[in-house]
C-alpha cells in the first residue's frame, strides 16, 4: 500500500474524488426517484445521461465551438453553460419521456411481470447506445473548453481547487436542495410522494398516476442532462459506449446511500467517488473498482437498505 | 384479434427463419465438395474489432482487406473472393465464439487478424487447431509467436522491436531523465510497457496501472500520481481511447510532460479525444512505415473505395489479405495447402518485403520501426527509430 502517495497529496484526491462523486449523485437522482415510485430499476437511465452530453456538445458545436475552441469572457462562458445545460436537459428529458412513453407504459397498462420491465429497460438502454455510437461512427467527440481546465479558483491547505471543480461540485448541490425543495414543498412533489407511498390509493384521491411518473421521468432527466454537461467539461470527450459504465456507478451509488431515498443518492454519490479515488492513490488505479465494491459489499452487509435507508425523501414520515 | 394477428405473424416469420436455415446450410454442404479444385467462391475473413471502444483501428485494417479483395475481384471477375469481416469488439471473451464461427464455415480459407493480442490469445489456439492460417497485420505482443501455434503469422514487428524504441526514443531523443510509465493491463499495453521499462531502467521514477477497453474515463488518481512524480516524458501502453482522455486530463492538470505512446494509439481517434492542443506534440511509435508512403497507388485507391485516409496498419492490412490471395490465384483452395503456401511466401507488399521465420514472425531484417508526432492536429511521420 502506498500510503505516501495517498497522504502526500491528500487535498487533492478529495477534491477530485468528491468532483466524479457529485456527477455519480446527479445520475444515481435518476434511479432513485423511478424506483422510489415504481420501484423499477430504469437501466435506460445511463443513455438518457449520454444523450444530454451529446446534446451539450452539438449545442456548442451549433453555436460554433468545434473542439479546439477555448470560451473567454465571463458573460460569454456563463451563456454557453447556461445553454449547455439547457439543450442537456431537454435532450435528456425528452429521452426519458420516450423510454418511459415507448418501453415502459404499454407494459404497466397491461400488467407485465417486473422481470419484463428490466428486458425493456436493458434493451431501450443497448439501442439507444448503439444508436448514438453509428451515428459518432464509435469515434469519440471532442467537447470545446468552456472553462479553462487549469483555472486555480483558490487554495486550501496546500491543494489547489479548480474552477472546474467548484462549478461541478456545486451546481451539483444546488440542483440537489432545489430537488429536496420541490419534492417536499411543491403541489407536484406532494403527488410524487403520495404516488410512491401507494399508487392506487393515490389515484383514488384524484392525483393522475400517469402524469406523476411522465414528471419523476422528466426530473430524472434533467439531472441527468445537467450531469453530462458537467461531465462534458470535466472529462471533455466523449465517447457513445461511457454511458453503461457511469451509469453502473450512478446506480451503485444510489443503492450505497439508499435506492429511493434523495439525500441517500447524494451521500452515496460522494462517497463512492471519494473511496474509489482514495483506492487508486492506496493500491494503484488497477484497484479502484474491486475496493469501492468490496465496500459496498460490506456496507450492505450491515445496513442493508443502504446508509440512508430507503424511502422517497420522507415520503412515508 | 390483434394479439391473434401478431402471433400469426410471428408464427410464420419464424417458420421461413427456420426453413431459410436449412436451406442455407444445404446450399453450404453441397457447394464444400465441389469447391476441391477451384478457388471460386473462396472466402477470406478479416478478424478484429469492428465496433466497440477501439473500433478506429480495426475499421483500418478491414478498410485494406476490403480493397485488396475488391482489386482481385475485378481482375478475377469470373472468379470471385468474399470478404467475411468477424466483428470481435476486439473483445478476448468474444474471440473464441467468432473463431470458431469461423472455423465452421469450409470456405473461409484464410484470415487476415486477429488486429489484437488479447484475442489473439484466445481464438489462436482454435485456428491452430484447425489449420486456418491467419495473418495479422497489428497483434504485436512478443510471446503469441512462442504458443507453438502452427498457423500464426505476424506481418509486423512485434513489441520486442517497438517496446526497446520506445524506450531508446525517450532517452536519446528525448533525452528524459524522469520516465512515468502507464499501462492498460492488456496483453498488448501491458507488454510493451514491460518493454519499455526495461531500456529505460532506473529512469522510470514510477508507474501506474488503469483500465482499458472503455472501462475507465477519469483518471484524477493517475494525473495526480504523474503531477507529484516530476516526470518530463510519460510512457502509455494502451489504445487511444484511454490515452486521449489521459492527456487531455494531464494537460488540464498542467503537466507539460511529453507523452509517448505505441501502435494502439497510432490513430487519429486519439487526437480527436484529446483535443488538438492536447494532443501537440505527442510521440507515437509504430513498427509500421506511415500508411500514406505507401507504395503505388495504394493511398488513392483505399481513399477512393472507403472515403477516408488509410490509417494505421490499413496498409499493413492490405498486404497480408493479398498474402491470401495470391495463394488463392495459385489454387491453394485447402486450409492445409494454403498454410503452406503461406509458410513459404516471399514477396512484396506496399508496405513492406514478407518472409516469415520459423515461428511466423516476419523477418527481423524486414521490420522497421517508425516515430510519428503529432502536430497541428495531425499525425506525421518524425523519423525512423535508430536501432540499437
Amino acid at each position: 500500500m502506498n500510503f505516501n502517495a495517498l497522504f502526500s497529496d491528500f487535498g487533492g484526491y478529495t477534491i477530485t474524488g468528491l468532483t466524479v462523486g457529485a456527477i455519480y449523485a446527479l445520475v444515481a437522482l435518476g434511479y432513485t426517484l423511478v424506483y422510489g415510485v415504481l420501484r423499477l430499476i430504469n437501466f435506460a437511465h445511463s443513455e438518457v445521461f449520454i444523450a444530454g452530453a451529446f446534446a451539450a456538445i452539438w449545442g456548442w458545436a451549433a453555436l460554433g465551438l468545434d473542439r479546439d475552441s477555448v470560451a473567454s469572457g465571463f458573460g460569454s462562458i456563463m451563456l454557453y453553460l447556461l445553454v449547455g445545460a439547457l439543450i442537456a436537459a431537454v435532450a435528456s428529458a425528452g429521452t426519458a419521456t420516450v423510454v418511459e412513453r415507448v418501453a415502459y407504459r404499454p407494459l404497466r397498462k397491461r400488467n407485465a411481470p417486473p422481470l419484463a420491465f428490466l428486458i425493456t429497460a436493458i434493451g431501450a438502454s443497448i439501442a439507444i447506445a448503439e444508436a448514438f455510437g453509428i451515428y459518432t461512427r464509435r469515434l469519440p467527440v471532442g467537447a470545446p473548453t468552456i472553462v479553462k481546465p487549469d483555472l486555480v479558483l483558490f487554495e486550501v491547505a496546500g491543494t489547489e481547487v479548480t474552477m472546474v471543480q467548484v462549478l461541478v461540485i456545486v451546481s451539483a448541490l444546488a440542483m440537489m436542495v432545489a430537488l429536496d425543495l420541490f419534492i417536499n414543498r411543491s403541489r407536484i412533489g406532494r403527488g410524487i410522494r403520495a404516488v410512491a407511498q401507494d399508487q392506487n390509493t393515490a389515484a383514488l384521491m384524484g392525483i393522475n398516476k400517469d402524469r406523476i411518473i411522465l414528471v419523476v421521468f422528466i426530473i430524472g432527466g434533467v439531472m441527468a442532462g445537467v450531469a453530462g454537461m458537467l461531465y462534458d467539461i470535466r472529462i471533455g470527450t466523449l465517447t457513445y459506449s461511457v454511458g453503461f459504465l457511469l451509469g453502473l456507478k450512478a446506480f451503485t451509488a444510489a443503492v450505497l446511500g439508499g435506492i429511493g431515498n434523495l439525500r441517500g443518492a447524494l451521500v452515496g454519490g460522494l462517497l463512492l467517488g471519494l473511496v474509489e479515488n482514495y483506492a487508486s492513490a492506496l493500491f494503484g488505479a488497477n484497484w479502484k473498482d474491486l475496493v469501492a465494491f468490496v465496500v459496498l459489499v460490506v456496507l450492505l452487509m450491515f445496513r442493508p437498505t443502504g446508509l440512508l435507508g430507503e424511502s422517497l425523501g420522507r415520503a412515508r414520515a | 384479434m390483434r394479439q391473434k394477428l401478431a402471433r400469426l405473424v410471428g408464427g410464420v416469420a419464424i417458420a421461413a427463419l427456420a426453413l431459410g436455415g436449412t436451406a442455407a446450410c444445404k446450399s453450404d454442404s453441397g457447394t464444400d465438395e465441389a469447391s476441391g479444385g477451384d478457388g471460386c467462391g473462396s472466402k477470406i475473413a478479416f478478424f478484429g474489432a469492428l465496433t466497440g471502444p477501439n473500433a478506429a483501428l480495426g475499421i483500418n485494417m478491414n478498410g485494406g482487406v476490403k480493397l485488396a479483395v475488391d482489386k482481385y475481384n475485378k481482375e478475377n471477375a469470373d472468379c470471385q473472393v468474399t470478404l467475411v469481416p468477424l466483428d470481435s469488439q476486439g473483445n478476448p471473451e468474444q474471440a473464441p465464439g467468432l473463431a470458431q464461427q469461423a472455423i465452421d464455415d469450409t470456405k473461409i480459407l484464410g484470415i487476415v487478424g486477429p488486429a489484437f493480442s488479447g484475442e489473439s490469445e484466445a481464438a489462436n489456439p482454435l485456428f491452430s487447431e484447425a489449420e486456418l492460417v491467419h495473418i495479422t497485420p497489428s497483434a504485436t505482443r512478443p510471446s503469441l509467436a512462442d504458443q507453438g501455434w502452427k498457423t500464426f503469422f505476424r506481418a509486423v514487428g512485434s513489441d520486442f522491436s517497438q517496446g526497446p524504441a520506445a524506450g531508446r526514443y525517450i532517452k536519446d531523443v528525448l533525452k528524459a531523465e524522469k520516465v512515468f510509465v502507464i499501462d492498460d493491463q492488456s496483453a498488448y499495453g501491458a507488454g510493451l510497457a514491460d518493454e519499455v521499462k526495461k531500456v529505460l531502467g532506473a529512469a522510470v521514477v514510477s508507474s501506474d496501472k488503469v483500465q482499458g477497453d472503455g472501462k475507465q474515463n477519469d483518471f484524477s488518481a493517475t494525473v495526480t500520481k504523474v503531477k507529484s512524480s516530476g516526470a518530463t516524458a510519460i510512457f502509455y501502453g494502451g489504445y487511444y481511447q484511454e490515452a486521449g482522455l489521459i492527456r487531455k486530463q494531464l494537460t488540464a492538470a498542467g503537466v507539460t510532460a511529453t507523452l509517448v505512446a505505441g501502435d494502439g494509439v497510432n490513430d487519429a481517434a486519439y487526437i480527436e479525444g484529446a483535443g488538438a492542443a492536447a494532443a501537440e506534440g505527442t510521440i507515437l511509435t509504430c513498427p509500421c512505415q506511415p500508411a500514406t508512403e505507401a507504395r503505388g497507388s495504394f493511398v488513392d485507391d483505399f481513399k477512393a473505395l472507403n472515403g477516408s485516409e488509410p490509417g494505421t496498419y490499413s496498409d499493413t492490412a492490405f498486404d497480408a489479405a493479398n498474402i491470401l490471395l495470391a495463394g488463392i490465384k495459385a489454387g491453394n483452395t485447402t486450409r492445409t495447402k494454403m498454410l503452406e503456401f503461406v509458410k513459404g511466401y516471399s514477396g512484396e507488399g506496399v508496405a513492406a518485403s514478407y518472409k516469415f521465420t520459423e515461428t511466423g514472425e516476419l523477418d527481423p531484417a524486414q521490420v522497421k520501426v517508425w516515430a510519428y508526432k503529432v502536430e497541428g492536429g495531425k499525425v506525421v511521420p518524425d523519423q525512423e527509430v535508430p536501432r540499437s
